[in-house]
């Protein structure tokens, strides 16, 4: 059976894999002192390099049969229109070499426009709106592209230090077309007074990494008597082709 | 050159929609053949993790993957119903279920041999980023004796981390201790 296995790749010629690029600074450190939660959530022992194979190289390409288009507007999926500000959010999901990751699906969860998630274990005393679950779907187009109709999330309070609140954000989960490039990351708004205070969004060490989380206000986005535009490109790991001889 | 966006943590109020009905069965449950593994997840004080989600990548049955960088390409007719892709979140006692089908071993681009094994992401709040692990079959001793992950890992007992425990009723038992004496090995992806 082993020998088989071999022989079905090696007997005629090595596969060529790509290689995802190691990012380095880029992404938060587990143990994080100011996010209380990390506390005992982050392994101590060092992480072993996996070189990337197979099942490294290759990922789930889930598509169309796990969305409809109306996952993509998140205030039309009830009878009525959900209370709050409404916004476009659109973007390009890329690689780090530049190229646009079509096809891929992203998930989106938030808040509502008072700050509240529906969700069993959210005990924060403000309004669920009866016409939003704040959560959506899509699949990036030809140019990796995606949008998302939606309602500006509020700021939710959190226990993780005194008079602790959440910068407005929304979730986002992508997959890319690798086990490698697959992210999950909060999108957040220019000009949000609690960003300087917010332990998670400052746990990245870098300040340029830092604002490529926040999305671009775009007047040109934004639809008259309609809503408001922002803009936000995700980028995913690269792929340097290594070919074995 | 665009460059990358940070990985943010999944916070504790994913589980509105990121599950999915099917997501815990990378096959429907009741195929033949089908393996179920079961598990917890822990913290460092040893208490379960109710808040977490973990997610699977495999090669189907053949060792092979339905994708365009799998350089061999599918296997010729493909599983019934097989998506490779499993995503349960921990219930409130730390446990999660995924139904699916034993993978092929693999071959590595070095010549070497992979024994079966499954890619596991977990995301939880409190993690800042997923950490990666691997789950390997505890009845491919000979397999996994060669295979190249666990053999760079030195430590005997360390290495038994990666490697499902075999249930009295036939599934197995993987359970990811995020930190202390037991811990799980993660990987750098
Ligand atoms: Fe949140």
């Amino acid at each position: 059976m082993t020998t088989d296995v071999a022989a079905s790749i090696t007997g005629r010629r090595r596969p060529a894999l790509p290689s995802y690029e190691r990012p380095s600074g880029v992404h938060p450190p587990l143990d994080f002192a100011g996010y209380r939660s990390t506390e005992r959530r982050h392994p101590r022992g060092p992480l072993m390099l996996l070189p990337h194979r197979l099942t490294e190289v290759t990922g789930p390409l889930l598509g169309e049969e796990l969305i409809t288009p109306a996952d993509a507007d998140l205030t039309t999926q009830h009878a009525g229109e959900p209370v709050g500000q409404r916004i476009i959010v659109t973007g390009r999901v890329l690689d780090s070499d530049g190229r646009p990751v079509p096809d891929t699906l992203i998930e989106i969860w938030q808040a509502n426009a008072a700050g509240r998630y529906r969700h069993a274990r959210e005990h924060h005393p403000a309004p669920l709106d009866p016409n939003f679950d704040g959560i959506g779907r899509c699949i990036t187009d030809s140019a990796g592209r995606y949008r998302f109709v939606t309602i500006a999330p509020g700021s939710y309070p959190w226990g993780n230090h005194h008079n602790a609140w959440r910068p407005a954000h929304i979730h986002f989960s992508v997959f890319g077309h690798a086990f490698t490039q697959r992210l999950v990351t909060q999108m957040y708004f220019p000009g949000d007074p609690l960003l300087p205070l917010d332990p998670i969004f400052n746990s990245v060490p870098d300040e340029k990494a830092r604002q490529r989380l926040i999305a671009g206000f775009d007047i040109e986005l934004t639809q008259p008597e309609w809503a408001l535009g922002y803009r936000w490109d995700i980028v995913l790991r690269g792929r340097g082709a290594t070919v074995f001889q | 050159m665009p460059e990358l966006t940070p990985s943010q943590t999944v916070g504790p109020y994913f589980a509105m929609r990121l599950p999915w009905p099917q997501g815990p069965f990378v096959v429907p449950e009741g195929t033949p053949g089908a393996v179920t593994i079961v598990g917890r997840l822990y913290d460092g004080a040893g208490e379960v993790i109710p808040d977490g989600l973990i997610e699977t990548w495999q090669a189907g049955p053949d060792g092979r993957f339905a994708h365009p960088d799998d350089p061999r390409g599918p296997a010729p007719g493909g599983y019934h119903g097989f998506r490779g892709f499993g995503r349960c979140p921990t219930a409130p006692d730390g446990s999660y279920r995924i139904v699916t089908l034993k993978p092929g071993p693999l071959p590595a681009p070095d010549g070497s041999i992979e024994a079966p094994h499954l890619d596991v992401s977990v995301f939880a709040r409190g993690l800042l980023d997923r950490v990666v692990t691997r789950m390997y079959f505890p009845d491919e001793q000979a397999a996994n004796a060669a295979d190249p992950v666990l053999c760079s890992i030195r430590e005997p007992a360390r290495r038994a981390t990666l490697i499902a425990v075999p249930e009295p009723e036939g599934e197995l038992r993987f359970d990811i201790r995020l930190q202390g004496e037991d811990e799980t090995v993660f990987f750098d992806v």
